[in-house]
């Protein structure tokens, strides 16, 4: 059973489906996570996916700042997401809602909604920098994720 | 054990190692077509065994009920391929995995999942009636649909049915959902229908309905193997240089909308089959 269990952990950090959610970035940090799709990064190279569907999604990658109006939204999103999962906030505006945070209609950061388990910080970071966030998602993958087994 | 349950478990594990060979081929070839490295060749299997690992978020009992269905029926339809027994009998089993994967989808309250399914259904009402035609070519040619008689045909049925070789490929890029047939679903994650058909689909569920279509898309090669005798050029040369092409399309072309698919199946589709079926009653 115990063997059976770490197989498929192992398959989860091979195998990560991505959601993406721009929960009202200015578009900077957008382009550098679709940057990786492209054939300079290539992240399906890692088995990684980028879906539109949060109940096939393994990792939720989000950027910007949350407000009243997308905190819903975000909060659905992540809801619907099978366990395990797990959440990458990306951005200065995603980690803590950067310049914006003392503007009167800023939550403040992704983790005011729901828990983060990777932060990539940058304005906007690197591709390379997102993909570094994203392999350290997966070792939390492989370790069981959010929302128990 | 007896002969045949050996011959009927092993036939059921080289359908997975087609249909997950081929899909993991595919991504590796459409990845070196983008000038990307694409990911590792089980990458299918890596994904199903994480999906079935994963928390079971059931929509309702009826779409849990589909998804199992949709699997056994496809399974069902591969082993009665496997253990030679009538083509019509395969043909009718296999339509049947196809309706539940589209009842499980109307199941939910999804309008993608919903939009989906329909399109599922035009697909259907696309490439059924050309298989059916491509069964009755092969029937007035060897005057069998055993699979035991159409297996040890000596002549190759390719000089006879070349149209409906042709159609048979046409169903198999309708069945696979390639471009320009993605319309229910597609599998390189394009986003404008969520993911059509699968949509509610999740977690173990989903991991059913794709070891399904594994064993569809195995069926489906396996209907080539009828066109040729023996081993090297029928049973391998055949049904890889269809998929090939099937892949190839689908790279080189964009998805089309539902009145095309169903025009091009019934206008070109229908029109070489019953070509060929007359060319073949002349004798």
């Amino acid at each position: 059973m115990r063997a059976l269990r770490r197989f498929i952990d192992r398959m989860r950090a091979k195998s990560p489906w991505l959601l993406h959610f721009d929960c009202g970035s200015c578009n900077g940090c957008d382009i550098e996570i679709l940057a990786c799709l492209t054939p300079l990064y290539d992240v399906e190279r890692f088995g990684i996916v980028h879906l539109g569907n949060p109940l096939h999604a393994d990792l939720l990658l989000t950027s910007g700042t949350v407000n009243p109006r997308n905190r819903k939204v975000l909060a659905n999103l992540y809801a619907q997401m099978p366990a395990p999962k797990v959440v990458v906030a990306v951005g200065a505006c995603g980690l803590s809602g950067g310049v914006f945070r003392d503007a009167y209609n800023v939550v403040g950061g992704i983790d005011r909604v729901i828990p983060v388990d990777v932060y990539v910080p940058g304005c906007p970071p690197r591709p390379e920098a997102i993909i570094d966030g994203v392999v350290l998602g997966l070792q939390k993958l492989a370790g069981g994720g959010r929302g128990g087994r | 054990m007896s002969f045949g349950a050996l011959h009927g478990l092993g036939g059921l594990a080289g359908g997975l190692l087609v249909g997950f060979l081929a899909a993991g081929l595919d991504r590796i070839l459409t990845a070196r077509l983008q000038s990307r490295i694409g990911p590792p060749l089980l990458q299918p299997v890596y994904d199903v065994v994480k999906l079935l690992g994963k928390e079971a978020l059931i929509v309702n009992a009826w779409q849990a009920f589909c998804a199992c269905t949709t699997l056994l029926t496809a399974a069902l339809a591969w082993l009665l391929f496997v253990l030679q027994s009538d083509l019509l009998l395969v043909f009718f089993v296999q339509a049947v995995g196809a309706v539940f994967l589209v009842v499980g989808a109307l199941a939910s309250g999804s309008p993608y999942s919903h939009i989906g399914a329909h399109r599922e259904l035009l697909q259907m009402l696309a490439y059924e009636p050309l298989l059916v035609l491509v069964f009755i070519g092969m029937y007035l040619e060897t005057g069998s649909f055993r699979l035991e008689v159409l297996f040890a045909w000596p002549r190759p049925l390719l000089w006879r049915m070349p149209f409906l070789f042709l159609v048979l490929a046409f169903a198999l890029g309708i069945k696979m959902r390639k471009s320009p047939f993605d319309l229910s679903a597609c599998h390189h994650a394009h986003q404008e229908l969520v993911r059509g058909v699968l949509t509610d689909y999740s977690g173990p569920l989903l991991a059913l309905t794709e070891i399904a279509h594994a064993f569809e898309v195995a069926l489906m090669l396996g209907f080539f193997t009828l066109f040729w005798p023996g081993w090297g050029v029928g049973r391998f040369l055949l049904p890889v240089a269809v998929w090939a092409f099937v892949i190839g399309v689908d790279n080189a072309t964009a998805r089309s909308n539902w009145r095309w698919m169903l025009g091009t199946a019934w206008g070109l589709g229908l029109g070489l089959a019953i070509v060929n079926l007359v060319w073949i009653g002349q004798g």
